[in-house]
């Protein structure tokens, strides 16, 4: 069989990965298949040992799988020698949690370490970073030690590291985990204003849905070792499938009313029931006046709970907590032609 | 004072110089030698960057062996060495071998533990960015570990002043040795004590200067 990889497409693909570690005997990847576009930003998520680490590891071979391909702009990853792979590696920059920066080395000896391995002389390195310093916002911490940064500063040596020696992929490796939430954001439009610039393709791998929805285009969600969903993050977000997924989701776009709220809602009158449903408004019909036309055709009661407005990738979405009153059978009309109009209706309580 | 005669004093002087004689010379050959197989051990571990337990094993086998041996049994027991290194079996030369050998397995096993103090993440980094084993041995693994062998060497070259002590028993001279022919064996607590002040001050000073260069190594 021959795997057809356009490579002004495709910049990232993996197929059929597999990866047991003996110790502990655990399947860290379980056949995941993955294709990540040229200039996108697709986000791995899951839980701590769902394996998306590991996954992220294989791209550039710091972890060999038992079984499957990697093929990275173009090239069959597998099939390279020592020499091979290393010339493969500088042409992948790679971002770690923690930093890992050269504490005896300063900021512009940390961003030169990739180009000496290359073999750069010294004055091409100097050039290179003077160039790559007032992208990631570091041109006055030059001489600084990391001791001396803080863990954004930290990052940002890290992020001109990765890409000094002109990747076309980066690799995120839970970038911004040990970061304060304000930082995170930071790094997060620093990551995407470098990508727009200088067409990179990120892939990244995080537990913190809130970093799928600030930057990434496409999304896939880690379980034991395998990936039980993926797709835009639009997608994913205003209609995810799995129990896991819907979990995730709820993490940043608010799911449920406090059950102290749910307790003081009025009851249904005699004959009547009630509905407690959560409607995301996302589509072609998310800015009509659903809730009033619901109420006038179905000649319902409707409560709102609660209601926001929010964005995911550049697209806006509404989500409504509405309480619905009235007899049964209007009240299941009325949900049912919500959701014929594409809206996103889940019952959260009777 | 009636004890320090000039004559005494050219004894304190020469046994101070044959004590830092053994301890440098000894220390020099241990780093030189500690540092190549601390590499060794760290790079063919089950964790290194290339596990080869067939080298692993044995290796450290052999420095663990010399470790466990006594200073002064060592000492004997390798006389035919020491006469094909140094050509003689007595005097300060002949100490310098096995006050080596037992400083060359000493410090290997502190500069290994140096170097398995480096932070996994930054070697992890380097290879990610392409390097090759050479270049994380030389521009990551040593210069990230350099405060750590620094205060390894440090430890080692206070314990080899305690070892030269023994030296005297085949005639390498030195302050300890001193310290016990005239100050135990000839009854006299002056020298004893002025010895034993010496060599505090000597362990003192080479404290402070390991201390002072592991804070200018540091950058933190």
């Amino acid at each position: 069989m021959r795997d057809i990889v356009d490579t002004s497409v495709t910049a990232i693909a993996l197929s059929g990965l597999r990866k047991r570690f003996a110790k502990g005997d655990t399947t860290a990847l379980d056949d995941v298949s993955l294709e990540v576009r040229a200039g996108e930003i697709f986000g791995i998520v899951g839980r701590s040992g769902a394996g998306k680490s590991t996954l992220i590891r294989t791209v550039n071979l710091l972890e060999r799988p038992d079984a499957g391909r990697i093929t990275v702009a173009g090239q069959d990853m597998l099939a390279l020698d020592d020499a091979g792979l290393r010339a493969a590696r500088r042409g992948i920059g790679m971002v770690f949690q923690h930093f890992n920066l050269h504490t005896r080395r300063t900021v512009a000896e940390n961003i030169a370490f990739p180009l000496e391995v290359a073999g750069l002389p010294a004055a091409a390195r100097r050039a290179r970073i003077a160039e790559i310093l007032p992208l990631v916002g570091l041109e006055g911490k030059r001489d600084a030690y990391p001791a001396q940064l803080s863990g954004g500063q930290k990052q940002r040596v890290g992020i001109a590291r990765a890409l000094a020696s002109k990747p076309a992929i980066l690799l995120c490796d839970e970038a911004t985990s040990a970061l304060d939430p304000e930082t995170t954001q930071e790094i997060l439009a620093l990551i995407r204003g470098l990508r727009d610039r200088l067409d990179l393709t990120v892939l990244l791998i995080t537990h913190e849905m809130g970093v799928v929805k600030a930057i990434c285009d496409r999304v896939a969600v880690m379980e034991n070792g395998r990936i039980i969903e993926q797709g835009r993050v639009f997608d994913v977000f205003t209609q995810p499938e799995q129990p896991t997924t819907r979990h995730f989701v709820a993490e940043v776009i608010g799911h449920s009313v406090p059950d102290s709220t749910l307790a003081r809602l009025p009851a249904a009158r005699a004959g009547d029931v009630r509905r407690i449903v959560q409607v995301i408004f996302a589509g072609p019909n998310s800015t009509r006046g659903v809730v009033s036309e619901a109420s006038r055709y179905f000649g319902l009661d409707v409560n709102i709970i609660s209601g926001r407005v929010d964005e995911i990738a550049g697209e806006p979405f509404g989500v409504m907590a509405l309480g619905f009153y009235g007899p049964e059978a209007q009240v299941e009309s009325g949900l049912n032609w919500m959701r014929s109009l594409g809206l996103k209706v889940t019952e959260i309580a009777k | 004072m009636t004890w320090l005669t000039p004559t005494m004093q050219d004894l304190l002087l020469e046994a101070l110089w044959q004590t830092i004689l053994m301890v440098g010379a000894g220390a020099a050959v241990a780093v030189a030698i500690g540092l190549p197989i601390a590499l060794l051990l760290y790079v063919t571990g089950s964790e290194g960057l290339t596990p080869r337990p067939w080298l692993n094993k044995p290796l450290g086998l052999i420095v663990n062996a010399t470790r466990s041996t006594p200073f002064i049994i060592l000492m004997v027991a390798i006389v035919p060495f020491t006469r094909l290194v140094a050509g003689t079996s007595i005097g300060t030369g002949a100490a310098i071998v096995p006050l080596a050998i037992a400083a060359t397995a000493f410090l290997a096993r502190l500069f290994e533990n140096a170097l398995r103090e480096v932070d996994p993440g930054v070697i992890e980094a380097a290879r990610a960015m392409g390097a090759t084993r050479l270049q994380i041995v030389t521009k990551v693994l040593v210069p990230e570990a350099m405060p750590g062998l620094i205060a390894a060497t440090t430890v080692a070259l206070v314990s080899l002043v305690g070892f030269s002590a023994m030296a005297g028993a085949i005639g390498g001279g030195g302050l300890g040795d001193l310290g016990i022919r005239f100050g135990y064996q000839r009854f006299m607590p002056e020298v004893m004590a002025t010895v034993v002040l010496i060599l505090i001050l000597f362990v003192q000073g080479l404290q402070s200067l390991g201390d002072w260069l592991v804070r200018r190594v540091s950058n933190r």
